[in-house]
């Protein structure tokens, strides 16, 4: 398969970006196009492993190594390599719903962990992905696809992320009549509302799938807040079965002095708001803007990244990312050892963006917030930061302990807190009387996903807490599966 | 002791034997004493042939056969008041019978009763006289009483074949009533001879004591013109009287492999026997071939058929045994319609075998088809002929010697003292093809498959549909990308590397096809694989459809059959088939069919109605049945096809019918090379694995498969199939697809006896397992993926995961996590870490992995002992090896790596194939040591030289290897790296190949010199025998014990991490478990445990996979795979590719430096390993490992099996301990007696030599030499290597010549300064793996013979030598210069197949050769002098091509290599070529090798560039290996 000496003739490439510069004046995607010679050449880079790594969605030391859906790696970057792109397509949506969405959003623990990884820069299996997946949309090859027939099961799926879409899509194809629930104005859940529009396009992809769905047979509702604006009688009443997949949307919060003052925010409510905005074409409120001001995100994870390129785009005045942790090392550590995840440092699109504009990486290293102080209305004018020093405690584990001496204030109009998410929201729980977990994740075995309540399923975030877009949409499969085979004792889902 | 029953996993059926065999005859019939007493000392200068188990003093048999002794006897029976009429009027019975008197009486008034009643004269017994005094108690234990029964012809017959026919009948009532109808005693009873013109003394005897305990030969009034003897190795020691040799008409040194076939077919063939000949008896002698015998009984039974039924000796010989007549193109036309004819009579008995036949008035010899057993003769003056598998077994004066010569392959051979004169092969097979127009016969009635009209058109369903069937048939996408697409594209089927490692089919969760629950079985030691590459010439496809006649009435329309060339048919030859409208042809398509949702009773019902049907369908006429699933849908699953074909088979072979009909299968479910092997195997005349060609072409459709049509790529994916067939039946040393058809090479496993019994008859299966139920059960499994009675499918066929890991695929016990941890593990010497991955791997075991995942130890209940009591860490660690991986095929720092390691705690590490560089033997400053402790000798000698194995602590033989028993391997040109090149003492760029067999072992007695040879060139070593584990492999070691291995290591299939073909990965041999308590059991059994080591590798990982071996009987273990990942392999599986990126498996420079594996890290592996081994030791109470060998009653079988298919296991038999007296040992107490004190070397050379070896002073002496003197010179080499080194000694510092025969391996690793010189003539292997010594062999001055015409030295000559120079003056036997590398030799005349696999060196063949000279031969150089001009039909064209000679430089060498050839023999035919030097020149023939050829001109081109020394050398390599158009490849 491949070509067995690819990886030794070519090297790594990727398509770049569009220029910062250029970026930063709009709302569209910043990734571009690989011509499809060059793609041949990557995929050829794949060394079609005996035990491909990649495919494994193994957790090592707590992080995901390889990819969580399965993805058959190999398989598509040979298929690529032979320019067989429809079969590649075939391919990759056996294991994946939505290689549109995860080819632009996933961290791509299956580059981690690709072998060739050990010797040289990986393959570029999520720019493959992403490729193939285009490529089928743009000769057509992304089409309705609705059952044969239909069982009669009717089936609810509550939330409309990638968890919920992956599990009503599935469950769809076995036939049964799916509808799904979502609380906001349009579905999509954090794939419309919690990714910046730059990272995914909510109108041309997201919008594109969920349209395929719908053209499936697939119902979709917003507004339909279950436990608050849809009853859960109803909804017991009215579907066979019941698949929860509404995320773990409670974000931690930073309870320090100041933590009242206005200005300061979850991430969340700040991207929402602003992609909300943009896709009704109003303006962002004040309150919520970046504009014009010194922005401080709490929090070095992929949502303060968000945080950073979104405020450069609203025009921040200068914006600072806090990260708690230390400035990983520019390669691999000895104690982090292939396949694991790399921890080692990254420039994400935003860092990129700011560095470009204002000449660094925003990121302060090692460095907490202590506490806000105000101005005189009562809204967040600077913060007080003090640095971390980790050190082993008497389990072995690393603990942060502030370092005096190292005190700093930073003038800032707007904080953005982006430090994680905590589990899913209380009210739906406590309406369906659902068990949960000691870390408030609704409690379903992985596997069998069943909830304490028969009938009743749960995936994705809300079972396992926050986690990568391609777990979510592993648990929607899986739960699907498992629905499936509850309402009619067989199911052959993949 | 008892010859024992089949218990625990011993099966006395799996005996095997081998042997020497030889006669002697008066050509003219006149009778002598002399002759008996002359067949008497063959057999004693034959005794080394032959063994003996524990007691010296009890053999495995001999005996003598000789004419009707009648002055003799009529003497004796004189004495004894009885009055024997004239000779050929009266017959005598050799009768064994049972000590006990009563029983006797019983049986000898039955035996009169039944004389009578057949009306003949019964005319009394005479008491054999004996004198056991020096027989062991074996022998003694088993002892009958031997009597002679007198009986007289009845006066109404008077033709003397008449009255033998009635003795046969009389023997086979007497067989039935006595012995099988379990008479008290009857089990003593046995007729060595019955007959009216021959008579057989014979016993468990070793060969001197057939005299001695048969004092009646020693009358001088005993007189023959013939005596045929025979002494017999077998890997069994238990008392066998009856199984000593000659049987009645044969004496056999060989081994019949397909012989389960053979008997089933001859069953299948009774009900159609008649004769007027037998008349009525014909009843009374069924079964013809009587089950309970050795596989050479068998034959002698079916043999002695034929004769008795009418055909002359030589034919029944030649329809047995006959020669490769398919791709002979130069056999006369009416030879071969006489083979063609015959083969639609019988298909051959095949296997390595010198059959030597008598009548009593003829006797002859036959050989099998590849000459696979030597058979050399004389022919003197005074009209003696002697014939044996040695020369030298008697003295003969020089002068009296006529000829000399050999018997060739598939050539017969015969004395008839009647006509007073010697038949030679030519003449009897004229007068055999002229005796019927055979050719007019085939004309008329056989038929050609390519000749038929044609069917109707095939269809061609489109993609959806191909799909639903691939479903149903379990496809997935590894099938298409890796089995069938490579197949079609390529013609050969695809290679990986890196062992098996997932489950059992019994184990594992996936529905398995049925074929994965069978497992090919391949030749070990007993008999030699074949290479169907290389010696294609012997090997033949050809199989036929139809009817047999009746065997007794050969007739016109015997031959009325379908002929095929291949068993793989395409659709539209299926067509022809069907449509068959031929007078004598009638086909029948039957569905194989049933109702999937009926499961196990359904299946049952629908293969009982196809059993019916096919039976009414024969009554009806029907000649060709067509087996068919096609018409299969959602309600109607295939059966499988496996089942169907074999249930058929055997239910028509029960019933009498199957000889009438020809079996053919239309299946979607066969696709690989295992399932074709299987099919066919089982019975199946063809196979149309239709939906295969569907795929191809749905696969050509979508673009997956490209720049091929769909023609061209079915015809590669049959070509593929055919070849990987002929490659399966060739591991076991079958030749003919015939043959196999119906052989049953196969173990099965994970079946339970129920099915086994009734539609797999006679296949091993040894753990029990599945159900018929359970069977349909993983039918419908896979039904219900194309059905799955919804509309929704995924229609993407699965990953597959068998070959390769995937997430969803076939579990792997190394995949991420474990390969993962034990890394780190080791990396980072955490046994924290380490414990993880072991808890993980013995998890995945439970998860049912292997056989051992379902084993549980017995801890003690008392808690053990404290660890403190246990044998330390580095005492267990000293237990411990690494596989044999060979430099070449992994990394120099990998390989390198492993040997410091190994060193470091005094474990071992192993060469493999591919020798060493010499400067590893000197230490490192640091006092690590690079020199791997064992080195391995194996088929292809590479780089063992008399230096290499003087530097070994122990010396492995690798008969088999785990990833491809019965396969040779083949290291492509762009590999051969100069460093590698070097070491393998070959060419940079030039391929190298390693044959299937070892060219010295071709048997049991073969192993036996092989080590004696080892043990002389390094008597300080160890010497280990690596076997396969396979049903019968505890026989095979107990002989191997037998032939004084010191170490046997029974490995498993699934190791290896060599590169094979993918069918040999996954389906050839059988998990360690099975072997590893076969071995034990069988050798305690034997009471031979005690003298031999057993070691046991093949996927060990955990220190509870090591408690185990121990407890199963190993007391050392090997490690192959896990140090390999300790290194850093990732299990890429690409080791076959050059392209391992992290340099463990790869020879690329570049990739080479990726390499970051540590001793440290294998170190820490080991220390881990060893510390959980004594964690468990003191678990279980033990302190000493060798305590803990054996002790199976610590092991249990997991009460809870939870998994539906493994519920049917049962390991009783694993898990089982003979019972043996107190005296037997459990492990290794003893030392072998390898016998080295008696060798010429020691007892009188190295003395002589002492001067030369201490001081360089030379030696010259003249010594007496005979065929019993063994391997002469190889100790002395060894002092001389050990003492100086690669380098050795000056030229000819040391001058030995020697007079006489001498004995096999003369020569051997004779290392520089070592000169041998013999007058006379030399058994097999003259300068095994020459050294740098000198050798020269010329005939006595006395002699007449013309030497160039005769054989002086016998077969495999210089098999892997390196170095030296070698004059021989005569004819050299079969594979003269096999696998030479460097030696440069002149000879006279060479048998078949000679300079094969050649690498090196320069050969010059002044005479002729025979045929498939240069087969394989990549390098060296050969010059034939072709004086008729017709060598180019001799040589095998496929590496070399032929050219004259005109380079002045290298005419100058060969003159000068002819000239001395002239000097130092003293040949006057190179005188004669000399003195016409411009006319010789013109009929020389270069043979040079292409990918020599080129090599030499890329290096002549760098040189001319500039460059020079290593690297030119590296130059020349690069541009070479960019060559695209190199040949080499498959």
């Amino acid at each position: 398969m491949g070509k067995p000496t690819g990886f030794m003739e070519f090297t790594r490439e990727l398509p770049r970006d569009r220029s910062p510069q250029e970026r930063i004046r709009d709302w569209e995607e910043f990734h571009d196009h690989t011509p499809d010679a060059q793609l041949r050449d990557q995929g050829a880079r794949c060394m079609d492993c005996g035990t491909p790594f990649c495919q494994t969605g193994m957790i090592l030391k707590g992080a995901t190594s390889g990819c969580p859906i399965y993805n058959l790696i190999p398989e598509f970057n040979d298929l690529v390599y032979r320019g067989l792109w429809r079969e590649a397509l075939d391919r990759l949506h056996k294991t994946n719903n939505f290689p549109e969405f995860t080819g632009r959003v996933c961290p791509a623990p299956c580059e981690g962990a690709c072998v060739l990884g050990i010797i040289e820069p990986p393959v570029t299996i999520k720019n493959i992905e992403f490729s193939i997946i285009e490529k089928g949309f743009a000769e057509g090859w992304v089409v309705p696809q609705p059952p044969k027939s239909r069982t009669g099961k009717k089936v609810a799926v509550v939330g409309s992320g990638p968890a919920g879409l992956a599990c009503a899509d599935q469950l769809n194809k076995a036939g049964h009549l799916v509808t799904v629930l979502e609380r906001a104005d349009r579905i999509g859940g954090l794939l419309t509302y919690g990714i910046p529009n730059m990272k995914l396009d909510k109108e041309d992809i997201v919008q594109r799938r969920v349209n395929i769905l719908a053209a499936e047979g697939i119902e979709f509702v917003t507004h339909a807040d279950v436990g608050r604006s849809y009853p859960v009688e109803k909804l017991r009443q009215d579907f066979d079965a019941i698949v929860l997949c509404c995320g773990a949307t409670q974000a931690r919060d930073l309870p320090v002095e100041g933590r009242d003052l206005a200005g300061i925010y979850p991430a969340m409510q700040f991207l929402t708001t602003n992609t909300k905005c943009l896709l009704d074409g109003s303006a962002v409120p004040a309150d919520l803007s970046a504009k014009g001001r010194d922005v401080v995100v709490i929090g070095g994870g992929d949502t303060g990244t968000d945080c950073v390129g979104t405020s450069i785009r609203q025009g921040c005045r200068s914006v600072t990312q806090l990260e708690i942790l230390p400035k990983p090392p520019a390669s691999r550590a000895a104690d982090n050892p292939w396949p694991e995840w790399p921890k080692i440092y990254r420039m994400d699109y935003g860092q990129e963006e700011a560095a470009a504009l204002f000449g660094a990486d925003p990121r302060v290293y090692c460095t907490t917030a202590k506490k806000f102080t105000g101005d005189k209305q009562c809204r967040i004018s600077e913060i007080h930061t003090v640095q971390i020093e980790w050190t082993l405690d008497a389990q072995g584990r690393y603990s942060p302990k502030d370092l005096p001496g190292t005190e700093k204030i930073i003038p800032a109009q707007l904080v953005l807190l982006a430090m994680g998410f905590l589990g899913p929201e209380k009210p739906l729980v406590e309406a369906l009387q659902l068990e949960t977990d000691p870390r408030s994740n609704v409690k379903a075995d992985y596997g069998k996903f069943a909830t304490s309540v028969p009938g009743v399923f749960a995936a994705g975030d809300m079972r396992r807490g926050q986690s990568l877009v391609v777990w979510a949409i592993n648990e929607g499969r899986a739960a699907a599966r498992e629905c499936d085979r509850f309402l009619t004792g067989f199911t052959n889902l993949p | 002791m008892k010859k024992p029953e089949r218990q625990g996993l011993y099966d006395p059926q799996f005996e095997h034997e081998s042997c020497g065999v030889g006669f002697v005859v008066n050509r003219k019939g006149r009778k002598s004493h002399e002759i008996v007493q002359q067949g008497l000392q063959i057999l004693v200068n034959l005794e080394h042939r032959g063994a003996c188990g524990f007691e010296e003093n009890t053999g495995d048999g001999a005996g003598i056969l000789i004419q009707m002794p009648h002055k003799f006897l009529a003497a004796v029976a004189g004495e004894d008041g009885i009055e024997l009429p004239a000779p050929g009027r009266y017959g005598v019975a050799m009768v064994f019978l049972p000590p006990d008197k009563q029983f006797r009486k019983k049986i000898e008034e039955r035996f009169e009763q039944v004389v009578r009643a057949e009306g003949q004269k019964f005319l009394g017994w005479r008491t054999v006289p004996t004198d056991n005094s020096t027989l062991g108690e074996t022998a003694k234990s088993e002892e009958p009483v031997v009597r002679m029964a007198f009986v007289g012809c009845n006066s109404a017959i008077t033709d003397e074949l008449a009255f033998e026919r009635k003795l046969y009948v009389i023997r086979h009532r007497l067989f039935n009533e006595i012995r099988y109808a379990g008479a008290p005693g009857g089990s003593f009873f046995y007729l060595p001879s019955f007959s009216s013109r021959t008579l057989v003394y014979k016993g468990m005897l070793t060969t001197a004591q057939v005299a001695e305990y048969y004092p009646d030969l020693a009358d001088p009034r005993m007189e023959s013109a013939l005596s045929l003897v025979h002494s017999r190795f077998s890997t069994n020691t238990f008392p066998s009287w009856d199984r000593a040799h000659p049987y009645r008409y044969v004496a056999h040194n060989g081994e019949i492999n397909t012989l389960r076939g053979n008997v089933n077919w001859m069953n299948a063939r009774e009900s159609q026997l008649a004769s007027p000949l037998f008349g009525d008896d014909i009843e009374t002698l069924k079964p013809i071939v009587h089950q309970d015998g050795s596989d050479s009984a068998m034959f002698d039974n079916c043999f002695e058929f034929l004769v008795l039924s009418g055909r002359p000796l030589a034919h029944a010989a030649v329809m047995m045994i006959p020669e490769p007549w398919a791709k002979h193109d130069t056999m006369p036309a009416d030879r071969r319609d006489f083979y063609e004819y015959h083969s639609c009579l019988m298909e051959p008995w095949d296997g390595p075998a010198a059959v030597a036949f008598t009548d009593g008035t003829q006797i002859g010899a036959v050989l099998d088809r590849n000459g696979l057993r030597p058979c050399r003769y004389y022919v003197t003056k005074d009209d003696l002929v002697i014939m044996a598998s040695e020369v030298g077994v008697l003295d003969i004066a020089p002068e009296r010697v006529e000829s000399k010569g050999r018997l060739q392959p598939g050539r017969i051979f015969l004395v008839d003292t009647k006509e007073g004169r010697i038949i030679a092969d030519e003449e009897i097979k004229e007068s055999l093809a002229k005796a019927e127009p055979y050719g007019q016969w085939l004309k008329e009635n056989l038929l050609k498959l390519e000749d038929l009209p044609a069917g109707a058109e095939p269809s061609h369903p489109d993609h959806d549909t191909v799909t639903t069937r691939q479903f149903a048939f379990g496809y997935t996408q590894e099938d298409l990308n890796l089995i069938i697409a490579p197949m079609a594209r390529t013609a050969v089927e695809p290679i990986g590397s890196m062992g098996n490692d997932s489950p059992l089919a019994t184990l594992s969760d996936k529905p398995q096809l049925l074929y994965n629950y069978f497992k090919q079985l391949f030749a070990q030691v007993t008999n030699p694989p074949i290479d169907s590459i290389r010696e294609d010439i012997v090997t033949s496809t050809i199989t036929t459809l139809g009817s047999e006649g009746n065997l007794l009435d050969p007739t016109p329309k015997s031959c009325r059959q379908i002929q095929l060339v291949s068993p793989v048919i395409t659709n539209e030859e299926l067509e022809k088939l069907r449509a068959v409208n031929e007078p004598g042809f009638k086909s029948a398509t039957l569905p194989i069919l049933y109702d999937v949702s009926g499961g196990g009773p359904a299946l049952e019902q629908a293969l009982n109605d196809l059993f019916a049907a096919a039976e009414q369908h024969i009554a009806d006429g029907v000649n060709i049945l067509i087996l068919s699933d096609r018409g299969l849908n959602e309600q109607q699953a295939a059966i499988p096809a496996l089942l169907a074909v074999s249930g058929l088979h055997h239910h028509l072979v029960a019933n009498g019918t199957r000889t009438q009909v020809g079996l053919v299968l239309e299946s979607g479910e066969p696709r690989e090379v295992h399932h074709f092997a299987l099919l066919t195997g089982y019975g199946a005349g063809a196979i149309n694995p239709y939906l295969v060609f569907e795929s191809i072409e749905d696969i050509i459709r979508r673009q997956s498969l490209t720049g091929i049509d769909p023609q061209k790529a079915v015809k590669q994916y049959v070509k593929a199939a055919v070849k990987g067939i002929v490659k399966t039946m060739s591991k076991m040393g079958i030749s003919t697809i015939q043959s196999y058809r119906g052989a049953q090479i196969f173990e099965a496993v994970g079946l339970n006896s129920e099915v086994v019994d009734t539609y797999f008859k006679w296949t091993a299966s040894r753990i029990e397992g599945m159900d018929l139920a359970g069977i349909a059960r993983e039918v419908a499994m896979r039904h219900r993926r194309a059905w799955p009675g919804r509309d929704y499918r995924d229609d993407v066929l699965d990953a597959g995961g068998v070959y390769k890991w995937r997430h969803d695929g076939e579990h792997h016990a190394f995949n991420p996590t474990t390969i993962h941890l034990l890394q780190h593990a080791c990396r980072t010497g955490d046994m924290d870490v380490f414990r993880q991955y072991t808890a993980s791997v013995n998890d995945q075991s439970k998860k049912l992995a292997t056989l051992r995942g379902l084993i549980d130890l017995e801890f003690s209940e008392d808690g053990g002992i404290p660890i403190e009591e246990v044998q330390s860490v580095e005492s267990i660690m000293q237990r411990f090896k690494t596989g044999a991986m060979s430099y070449g095929s992994i990394s120099l720092e990998a390989h390198e790596t492993l040997a410091v390691a190994m060193n470091r705690i005094g474990g071992k590490s192993n060469t493999g194939e591919g020798g060493e560089d010499p400067g590893r033997y000197i230490a490192e400053p640091n006092g690590d040591s690079k020199n791997s402790a064992i080195k391995q000798v194996a088929s292809g000698r590479f780089g063992v030289t008399s230096y290499y194995l003087s530097q070994a602590k122990e010396l492995q033989i690798k008969i088999v290897q785990g990833a491809k028993p019965g396969e040779g391997g083949q290291l492509p040109g762009t590999k051969v790296y100069p460093p590698i090149a070097k070491v393998r003492h070959s060419t940079p760029g030039v391929g190298l190949i390693s044959p299937p067999p070892h060219h010295d072992i071709y048997s049991i007695e073969d192993l036996a010199e092989l080590i004696h040879d080892l043990k002389n060139s390094n008597r300080h070593a160890r010497i280990s025998v690596k076997l396969v584990s396979e049903v019968g492999v505890g026989t095979v070691a107990a002989g191997v014990a037998k032939a004084h291995a010191d170490v046997v290591l029974i490995s498993g299939y699934d190791g290896g991490t060599g590169a094979s073909p993918l069918s040999s990965v996954q389906h050839a041999g059988m998990p360690w478990e099975l072997g590893l308590a076969e071995t034990h059991q069988t050798l305690l059994l034997n009471n031979l445990r005690s003298r031999i080591v057993v070691e046991v590798d093949g996927q060990l990982k955990t220190g509870r996979d090591v408690v185990i071996g121990a407890l199963l009987g190993a007391e050392e273990f090997g490690f192959a795979t896990a140090p390999l990942v300790v290194m850093g392999c990732i299990m890429m599986r690409a080791c076959h590719l050059n392209t391992c990126p992290v340099g463990v498996a790869t020879q690329d420079p570049e990739l080479r430096k990726k390499f970051t594996g540590s001793a440290d890290h294998v170190v820490n592996f080991m220390h881990f390993i060893a510390t959980e081994v004594r964690e468990l030791m003191a678990k279980l109470g033990f302190r000493h490992l060798d305590e803990m060998v054996g002790r199976v009653d610590r092991l249990s079988m997991r009460k809870a099996v939870d998994h539906w298919k493994a519920a049917g296991l049962d390991y009783s038999r694993i898990l089982y301990t003979p019972e043996v007296g107190e005296e037997v040992g459990h492990y290794c107490t003893m030392k072998q007696d390898h016998g080295i004190e008696k060798s010429l070397d020691i007892t009188t050379l190295l003395k002589l030599c002492q001067p030369a070896i201490e001081q360089g002073q030379k030696v010259q002496a003249r010594l007496p030499i005979k065929n019993v003197n063994r391997v002469t010179g190889t100790i002395l080499g060894y002092e001389i290597s050990k003492a100086h080194g690669l380098e050795g000694l000056p030229e000819d510092t040391i001058s030995l010549e020697f007079v006489g025969s001498a004995g096999q391996s003369f020569g051997a690793f004779a290392p520089r300064g070592l000169t041998l010189r013999l007058e006379g003539d030399a058994n097999d292997y003259v300068g095994k793996g020459l050294s740098g010594g000198k050798i020269i062999v010329y005939p006595p001055p006395d002699a007449t013979f013309p030497a160039e015409e005769n054989i002086i030295i016998g077969n495999v000559a210089l098999y892997g030598a390196t170095d030296g120079e070698v004059y021989i003056r005569g004819m050299a036997g079969e594979r003269f210069c096999v696998r030479n590398s460097g030696v440069r030799a002149v000879v006279e005349a060479v048998g078949d197949h000679g300079c094969e696999y050649m690498t090196g060196g320069r050969v010059v063949v002044l005479g002729p050769t025979g045929r498939n000279f240069a087969a394989g031969m990549s390098g060296g150089i050969a010059y034939v002098l072709d004086a008729k001009g017709d060598f180019h039909t001799r040589c095998n064209m496929d590496m070399v091509d032929l050219e004259r000679l005109e380079n002045q430089e290298e005419i100058a060498e060969v003159k000068a290599m002819v000239e001395h050839h002239a000097e130092l023999t003293g040949s006057t035919h190179a005188k004669a070529v000399l003195a016409a030097w411009d006319q010789s020149l013109k009929n020389f023939v270069k043979v040079l090798p292409k990918d020599y050829k080129r090599v030499l001109m890329a290096m002549d081109r760098v040189i001319a560039s500039g460059l020079s020394g290593e690297e030119a050398v590296m130059a020349a390599f690069e541009e070479n290996a960019r060559d695209l158009a190199r040949v080499g490849g498959n």
